[in-house]
C-alpha cells in the first residue's frame, strides 16, 4: 500500500535524498520507497518507479516528498522519523578521512609531494625492490628497504651507489629502525635519547631499544643495515656510514653496534672503525662469546648486557661485569625425565640469542641450525618461527599464534620437556593481543602436564615498552594470569630456563684492555645523510601500515600506493620506455 | 612543427588547450553547418564508429525518434525498418566537428550551438539540452519528445540565434571561470553556468521583437533546464581539443567518447584514429526501483568535458555532487581529483577551483601515464535505462577501458619505430 508524506518547504539536495532513499529501502517492512523534491520531472520519476499517488500531485518543487510502500501503516511514523534523523546526521557532516592525508600513486607525484622527505621506506615485492630503491636514491632520498629477495649483487651495487651520493641504504630486508624517534616498519616506540644504534638484526634492535627505554634512557636513531651488510660482497658499506653518522651526531653520547659476526674479510675494518669512533661504543657480535673489552670499545655477550653497558657508559660508568642481574630461580620441581628446553620464537635474533646461551652453557657444540631450526640437539630445540620455512602461506608468528600453539601443545605432551620459552614482541606491525591469543594454550599445556604429574614452566619475555600501541601492562597481566614465569628480557628468560634445568649461566667479568690503535679513518658524512637524523617527513612506498605508524607517532608520511608499471605487462613497459626516450626529430 | 621529445610535444598540446578561447556564436540548423547532411539520409551518433545493429536499445530508440522527427517515417515500426534497412548513413559526431550527449543522435533539422575557438579558428557543434525526463538522448521517442524537438527547431533555436546576433558572441571561458567558483564541474552539475547563461542571454531575448509567448516559453525552458550549459560546454571543449590536436605529435588524449558498445579515445600523435575497448557500466546512485541491472552501458560524447579537464577531473569543484563518487563525501572527491593529477600534464590557470585551494583544473591526459599507473580517468555521467525511452535512472561515475589506452600507446610507439 502506497503512502505519501509531504514535508512542506523542506529543501534537500537531490543526492542527499537519493542516499536517504537507499537507506530507507534497507528498513524492515519497507517494500519500496522514494524521496525526492516535488518537481514536475521528479513526479514523472515517481510514476516510472510505480510510486504514483494522488497526494503527490499536490507537492510543489519546494516540498520534500516521501512515497512509501509499506504493508503496516504503523511503520510510517517510524520511517519519517528515521528519515529526519538521517538528514540531521548528514548535515552535521562526517569526520571520516578529514585528516588531509597525503596519498600518491606515481613517482612523479611522490617526488613532488614528498620533496622535503629525506627518507623513503620501500616495501614493494622483492622483484621490483632494486629498481625502486635506485629511483629513490636517484631522487636524493636515503632509503629504508623492508623488501627482501634482492640479490646480494644488487645490494652491493646499490649501497655503493648510495655511498657515492652521500646517502644511506638501510636494508634490503631491513625489518626495523627508528629515525628521529619515529618507528620505521616493525619497531617499538621508545623515548628519544642519547644512545645511537646501528644494527644488522631486527629483533636485536627491538630488544636493545626496549631495554634501554625500560631503564629510563632513550634512542633517537636506530639504523638497520640489513642482515648481509657485513658480508664480504657488501663490505659493510651501510654499517660504516652509519657509525660515522652517529659519531658526528652531537646528540649521540654512546654508540651501540649489533651484528652477527662480520665476514673475515670485513671484520678488521669494521672493528677498527668502531675503535676510531670518538664516542664509546658497545658492540655485540651475536653468537660470539667476547673475551675482553677495550677502552672505548666494549663487548657484550647478550642483548641485555648490550643495553645495560650502554646505559652505564651514558652515566659515565664502565662495565663492571655484573650488568646481568643474577636470575631468581623459580621454585619448580621437575621430574627426572624432564631435561630439555624448547624455545618457540617469533623474533629471529631472540631465537639466536637463546640458542647461543644454551649451546655455550650446556656445551652442546651444536652446529648452526638451518631452516628456522636455530638449535636442535638431543631434545633441546630453539625455533625461529618467523623463518620462511614456517611462514609459507601463513602470517608471521608476531601476528598469528597458530604455529606456536601447535608447537607448544606437542612439546607439552613430551614428558622430557623441562621448560618452554616464548617471546611476545610488541610494537608496530605486530598483533594487538598476542598474550591473549596464547593464553588458553599456555593454561591447557600446563594443566595437561600437571594431570600427568609434571610441572611444566612456561617462561616468556615481552619485547616492548609502555609507549607501544599495545597495552604493555595488560599483556603482562594476561601472561601472569596464565601462570607464565615472566622475565625482564630474553637473556633473563633463557638463563631462568637454564637454571631450572640445573645449568645456571656463569657470569665472569671481562678484563678491560687499553685502547687499541685504529688504522681507519671515519668516512665523511654528507648533509643529506645528516638530514636523516632529524627527519619528520617520510615517503612510504608500499605497505600502508608503515605510514600509519609514522603518522601516529607524530611524524608525517606520504603514502605511495605503489603498483608495478603497466600492471606488470612487459611489452607495454618496453613501449613506455621507448616513448620516454624517443627523439621525435629522428624518429619521424 | 618539430618537437624533440614526447614531453615537449605534449607540452605544446597542453599550451594550446590553455590558450583555447571558445565563443558561442550562434544556434543554427545542423544542415547549415555540416555538409554531410546534404547527402541523403544521415544521422550523427556519439562515440566511435558503429553500425545500427550494434547500437544498444536507447541509441536505437533515439535513431527512431530522429527518423520520425525528420519525417522519414510517421510511426515507430516504419522508422525501425528504415534504420534496419541501412538506408540511413551513420556518422560519428566527432567526424564532423560535433559532439552529442548520451546517444548523441543528431539529424539535419536539429538546431546546434556553434562555438568557435578563436585561438585556432576552428568551430564545433552540439545539439541543445532537452531537459530531463523523457528525452531523445536517453532513447525516448514518444510524441512529447518529438514535439519538444520541433519546438526547439522552430522556437528555441531561432530565438537564441536572434538573441546572440543582438549581442557580442558569448565568451565561454568567462562563464566557465565564474561557474567553477560557484560549484559546477560541468558534467554532473551545470546549474551555476546555466543560470549565468540565462543571465547573459535574457536581456537580449526580452528585447527581441517576437511573439510574447515564444519569449516566455524560451525563458521558462532555460530557467527549468539545469543542465542547459552542458551542451555548450561540450561544444566548447570539443573546439578547444580540436584546436589542440592540430599538433599531431605526442600522447595527450584529444577525445574520449562512447557509443554504448565501445569506448573510443584519440591521442594527438595518432590523429584521427580511434582506439577502442568495450564500454563499462557506470556505478552510482539509482532512483528508487532501479539498480545496476537496469543500467545501460556507458554512452555519449560528453566525456569531452573530462578530456578538457572538467567533469570527473574537477570533481572537487562541485561539493554538491561529490557523493556520486562512491557514496562518500568531500574527501573522496578530493582523492578523485588528486588521482587525476597523476595522469595529466598540467593545470589550467584560467580555471582555478576555490575548494582546491585555487589550483587550476587538471589538463592534458597523458595516455602513457594512464598505462603506466593503471589510474583510469574518472568520468561523471548520467545513467540511462537500458530500455529505450525510460530515460535517466541515476547518475554516477564510469571509467574507460584500459585496453583503449594500451592500444593507443602501443600504436604510437610502433609508428615511431618501436619493435617488440
Amino acid at each position: 500500500m502506497l503512502h505519501t508524506v509531504i514535508e512542506k518547504n523542506s529543501y534537500q539536495d537531490s543526492i542527499v535524498l537519493m542516499l536517504l532513499t537507499n537507506y530507507l529501502e534497507t528498513l524492515d517492512g519497507v517494500n519500496n520507497v522514494q524521496v525526492m523534491m516535488g518537481t514536475p520531472a521528479n513526479k514523472d520519476i515517481f510514476k516510472t518507479g510505480g510510486l504514483a499517488t494522488d497526494e503527490l500531485e499536490a507537492a510543489t518543487p519546494n516540498d520534500m516528498v516521501i512515497v512509501l510502500d509499506v504493508d503496516n501503516e504503523d511503520l510510517i511514523d517510524d520511517v519519517v522519523k528515521k528519515a529526519k534523523t538521517y538528514l540531521d546526521e548528514q548535515s552535521s557532516g562526517n569526520d571520516d578521512d578529514a585528516s588531509g592525508e597525503e596519498r600518491v600513486k606515481t613517482w612523479d607525484k611522490a617526488l613532488e609531494v614528498a620533496k622535503d622527505a629525506p627518507v623513503a621506506l620501500i616495501s614493494v615485492p622483492g622483484v621490483y625492490a632494486a629498481s625502486e630503491v635506485e629511483k629513490a636514491l636517484d631522487a636524493g632520498k636515503n632509503v629504508f628497504c623492508f623488501s627482501d629477495n634482492v640479490t646480494i649483487e644488487d645490494e652491493a651495487r646499490l649501497k655503493q651507489m648510495a655511498h657515492e651520493k652521500g646517502l644511506l641504504l638501510m636494508g634490503p630486508d631491513c625489518g626495523t629502525g627508528i629515525a628521529n624517534g619515529l618507528p620505521l616498519a616493525f619497531a617499538n616506540r621508545v623515548r628519544k635519547g642519547s644512545i645511537g644504534i646501528v644494527g644488522a638484526s631486527g629483533t636485536g634492535i627491538q630488544e636493545v631499544t626496549a631495554i634501554i627505554h625500560k631503564m629510563g634512557e632513550g634512542v633517537t636513531n636506530a639504523i638497520g643495515t640489513g642482515g648481509r651488510d657485513l658480508k664480504a660482497q657488501v663490505q659493510g658499506i651501510t654499517f660504516k656510514d652509519s657509525i660515522a653518522l652517529l659519531d658526528q651526531d652531537p646528540d649521540v653520547k654512546v654508540i651501540v653496534a649489533i651484528s652477527k659476526p662480520p665476514a673475515k674479510e670485513v671484520r678488521d675494518d669494521a672493528v677498527d672503525l668502531l675503535r676510531a669512533a670518538k664516542k664509546p661504543v658497545v658492540a655485540i657480535f651475536l653468537g660470539e662469546k667476547p673475551e675482553a673489552h677495550e677502552k672505548g670499545l666494549y663487548r657484550a655477550y647478550t642483548l641485555e648486557e648490550t643495553a645495560k653497558i650502554a646505559v652505564g657508559l651514558l652515566h659515565g660508568q664502565e662495565p663492571t661485569g655484573h650488568e646481568d642481574v643474577a636470575v631468581k630461580v623459580p621454585d619448580v620441581t621437575l621430574q627426572p625425565q624432564q631435561k630439555y628446553i624448547k624455545g618457540y620464537y617469533s623474533g629471529g635474533t631472540l631465537a639466536y640469542e637463546a640458542a647461543t646461551l644454551m649451546n655455550n652453557t650446556l656445551g652442546l657444540h651444536a652446529e648452526n641450525g638451518v631452516d628456522g631450526s636455530i638449535l636442535k640437539k638431543d631434545g633441546y630445540e630453539v625455533l625461529d618461527l618467523g623463518d620462511d620455512v614456517f611462514t609459507q602461506g601463513r602470517p608471521h608468528p608476531m601476528i598469528d599464534a597458530t604455529k606456536r600453539k601447535e608447537m607448544m601443545v606437542s612439546a607439552g605432551k613430551d614428558p622430557e620437556t623441562a621448560a618452554i620459552l616464548l617471546d611476545i614482541v610488541l610494537g608496530y606491525g605486530t598483533t594487538d593481543d598476542m598474550a591473549g591469543d596464547l593464553k588458553d594454550t599456555i593454561i591447557k599445556v600446563k594443566a595437561d602436564a600437571k594431570a600427568e604429574g609434571r610441572e611444566l614452566p612456561v617462561i616468556a619475555t615481552i619485547v616492548g615498552t609502555d609507549m607501544d600501541p599495545q597495552d604493555y601492562s595488560q599483556q603482562q597481566k594476561t601472561l601472569e594470569s596464565a601462570g607464565v614465569i615472566l622475565c625482564e628480557n630474553n637473556a633473563q628468560a633463557v638463563k631462568t630456563a637454564l637454571a631450572i634445568v640445573g645449568h645456571p649461566v656463569e657470569e665472569k667479568p671481562l678484563p678491560i684492555l687499553p685502547e687499541q690503535p685504529s688504522n681507519v679513518k671515519m668516512p665523511a658524512v654528507s648533509d643529506k645523510l645528516k638530514e636523516m637524523l632529524t627527519a619528520t617527513r617520510f615517503l612510504n612506498i608500499g605497505l600502508e601500515s608503515f605510514a600509519d605508524a609514522i603518522n601516529e607517532s607524530g611524524g608525517s608520511a606520504v603514502q605511495f600506493d605503489w603498483k608495478p608499471i603497466a600492471g606488470g605487462n612487459v611489452e607495454l613497459q618496453k613501449a613506455l620506455l621507448f616513448l620516454s626516450k624517443v627523439d621525435l626529430k629522428v624518429g619521424v | 612543427m618539430v618537437y624533440k621529445s614526447i614531453d615537449e610535444a605534449n607540452q605544446a598540446v597542453v599550451s594550446k588547450i590553455i590558450a583555447g578561447s571558445p565563443f558561442l556564436l550562434d544556434v543554427v540548423p545542423a544542415m547549415d553547418v555540416i555538409d554531410e547532411f546534404k547527402h541523403g539520409k544521415v544521422l550523427l551518433h556519439a562515440g566511435p564508429p558503429i553500425t545500427y545493429d550494434k547500437m544498444i536499445d536507447p541509441v536505437q530508440g533515439a535513431c527512431i525518434g530522429a527518423a520520425m522527427f525528420e519525417g522519414w517515417a510517421d510511426n515507430e515500426d516504419d522508422a525501425r525498418k528504415l534504420m534496419e534497412s541501412g538506408e540511413v548513413t551513420l556518422i560519428p559526431c566527432h567526424h564532423v566537428d560535433a559532439v552529442g550527449p548520451m546517444g548523441g543522435i543528431t539529424s539535419a533539422h536539429m538546431p546546434l550551438v556553434v562555438v568557435e575557438n578563436r585561438t585556432d579558428g576552428n568551430r564545433a557543434y552540439c545539439t541543445m539540452n532537452e531537459g530531463i525526463g523523457a528525452v531523445l538522448r536517453f532513447g525516448a521517442n514518444g510524441p512529447e519528445v518529438i514535439d519538444r524537438l520541433r519546438w526547439m527547431r522552430d522556437v528555441l533555436g531561432p530565438v537564441l540565434s536572434k538573441a546572440l546576433q543582438k549581442r557580442e558572441p558569448l565568451n565561454v571561458n568567462v562563464l566557465i571561470a565564474k561557474a567553477i567558483a560557484m560549484g559546477d564541474e560541468f558534467h554532473q552539475r551545470n546549474i551555476a553556468a546555466s543560470l549565468a547563461f540565462l543571465k547573459e542571454m535574457s536581456p537580449s531575448i526580452v528585447a527581441l521583437d517576437i511573439d510574447q509567448k515564444d519569449k516566455e516559453d524560451v525563458i521558462q525552458f532555460l530557467a527549468d533546464t539545469d543542465q542547459f550549459f552542458l551542451n555548450i560546454m561540450m561544444a566548447s571543449a570539443k573546439s578547444v581539443m580540436d584546436g589542440a590536436r592540430q599538433i599531431q605529435e605526442g600522447t595527450i588524449v584529444t577525445a574520449m567518447c562512447r557509443n554504448g558498445y565501445e569506448f573510443g579515445i584519440r591521442i594527438a600523435g595518432m590523429g584521427d584514429e580511434w582506439f577502442t575497448g568495450p564500454v563499462n557500466t557506470p556505478h552510482g546512485l539509482y532512483f528508487s526501483g532501479f539498480s545496476e541491472d537496469d543500467a545501460s552501458p556507458d554512452m555519449g560524447d560528453s566525456a569531452i568535458t573530462e578530456t578538457f579537464g572538467v567533469g570527473g577531473f574537477a570533481m572537487i569543484a562541485a561539493p554538491a555532487v561529490t557523493r556520486f563518487v562512491g557514496t562518500g563525501g568531500f574527501f573522496d572527491a578530493l582523492h578523485t581529483s588528486e588521482d587525476m593529477t597523476e595522469i595529466t600534464t598540467a593545470s589550467n590557470p584560467n580555471f582555478p577551483i576555490p575548494t582546491w585551494d585555487f589550483r587550476g583544473i587538471s589538463i592534458g591526459i597523458d595516455a602513457r601515464k594512464v598505462v603506466e599507473t593503471g589510474i583510469l580517468p574518472v568520468i561523471n555521467t548520467g545513467i540511462a535505462n537500458k530500455k529505450a525511452g525510460l530515460g535517466q535512472i541515476g547518475a554516477g561515475t564510469v571509467n574507460p577501458p584500459m585496453e583503449a589506452f594500451e592500444k593507443a600507446v602501443l600504436a604510437y610507439a610502433k609508428k615511431l619505430g618501436f619493435e617488440e
